[in-house]
């Protein structure tokens, strides 16, 4: 079972972006996971709740969206969605085909995160004070408006 | 407080990609072909392993193999006695390989005086599908004591490689092994697959496994 491995990379890819943007917490994550990924729903779910205790994401949900194994068919010329993985047969005419279009994805899409956010009338003020030296984000801006 | 969607669209293995695809560059500027053996557990990969190193290294070919195992190094062992460098690597309970592994073992190895590199991947048949090791050709095992539906059990990994061999055909009458059956499963999952029968203990089909081998590495290295 290699999904605790993979629930720590999503904790660990979410976690970053919510840091970079600031975030307090984060509610939601967003995957998307084709139907050959090799990741079975249910144990990457389980290990998730293990993998973010403890971290921004603790508590936040995990949304999967699923995408179906697609093949394009050289002989009706068309793309479609396979009706089982057991089979790569074009749904169209039936043709037998293994150029496969999609179904192999394991990306996480979004996150949805508490920003501390901008009190009404405070927003765009000068931010008088940086990150606190975080070295992992190598996003060394050192002056945010470049007039040439 | 503000709630908001942030877009990351990132691959989940992205890290591991990364170094696979560091690697597979590294390794074809060395001209080498490289090899990831999958199978479940049992199914011989390691005698396989232990007759193609044996081989190769008669026909004055320059191999060397990494070994995945959970816990022992009993496979590295049996191999290095085909006289070709092995190492093990230990993946401490881990149920795959990753990229990681298979560039740190490289560490020392005179990678421009090999021609194959074998890594023969932990004996499972799901985990390791996701996991690129940087390899040119993923192989995977299917033993006729296994049965003819592994296929259609694991889509995944037999879809994700790029030859099949059907293995210890020795034993396929006394296991009343369906031969056709079994490649009509891979053809279901994989279309156009090429598929090997082969007997570590006999021989049978060992050339033609070798032929393959020897054809990849050179297309390897006239691509390069």
């Amino acid at each position: 079972m290699h999904e605790l491995s993979i629930a720590y990379s999503v904790v660990e890819i979410a976690s970053e972006s919510a840091r970079q943007a600031g975030a307090r917490r984060v509610n939601a994550v967003y995957l998307r996971l084709g139907a050959l990924c090799g990741v079975a729903r249910g144990a990457l779910e389980f290990s998730y709740e293990i993998a973010a205790a403890g971290t921004l994401l603790e508590g936040s949900t995990l949304v999967i969206r699923e995408l179906p194994a697609r093949v394009y068919c050289p002989a009706c010329q068309r793309e479609g969605d396979l009706e089982s993985v057991q089979h790569f047969l074009c749904p169209h005419c039936g043709a037998v085909t293994g150029d496969l279009r999609q179904g192999r994805e394991m990306d996480v899409e979004a996150i949805e995160v508490d920003l501390p956010g901008a009190e009404p009338g405070t927003e765009r003020r000068e931010e008088p004070e940086r990150e606190h030296g975080d070295a992992g984000t190598g996003d060394s801006q050192g002056n945010p408006e470049q007039e040439r | 407080m503000e709630t908001r969607v942030l877009e990351i669209r990132k691959g989940i293995l992205n890290k591991n990609d990364e170094i696979a695809r560091g690697l597979r560059e590294r390794l074809h500027a060395c001209g080498l072909l490289t090899i990831n053996l999958v199978s479940s557990p049992g199914s011989g990969k390691t005698t396989f392993l232990e007759r193609t190193l044996r081989s190769l290294r008669e026909r004055g070919k320059a191999a060397a193999a990494l070994v995945g195992d959970l816990a022992t190094d009993n496979d590295a062992r049996r191999l290095a006695q085909a006289g070709v460098p092995v190492r093990q690597i230990h993946t401490a309970g881990h149920c795959h390989l990753e990229a990681q592994m298979v560039a740190d073992h490289l560490a020392g190895w005179d990678l421009a005086a090999l021609e194959y590199l074998f890594i023969e991947n932990v004996g499972n048949l799901v985990c390791p599908s996701s996991y690129d090791l940087g390899e040119d050709v993923r192989v995977v095992l299917l033993s006729v004591t296994e049965g003819e539906d592994k296929p259609l059990k694991y889509p995944t990994i037999f879809n994700s490689s790029d030859v099949a061999i059907l293995a210890k055909m020795d034993l396929a009458a006394a296991c009343e092994f369906d031969l056709g059956a079994a490649q009509a499963n891979i053809q279901a999952v994989r279309p156009g697959m090429l598929t090997l029968t082969v007997s570590s203990k006999s021989g049978e089909g060992m050339e033609d496994w070798l032929a393959l081998l020897a054809q990849k590495r050179m297309e390897r290295v006239e691509r390069r």
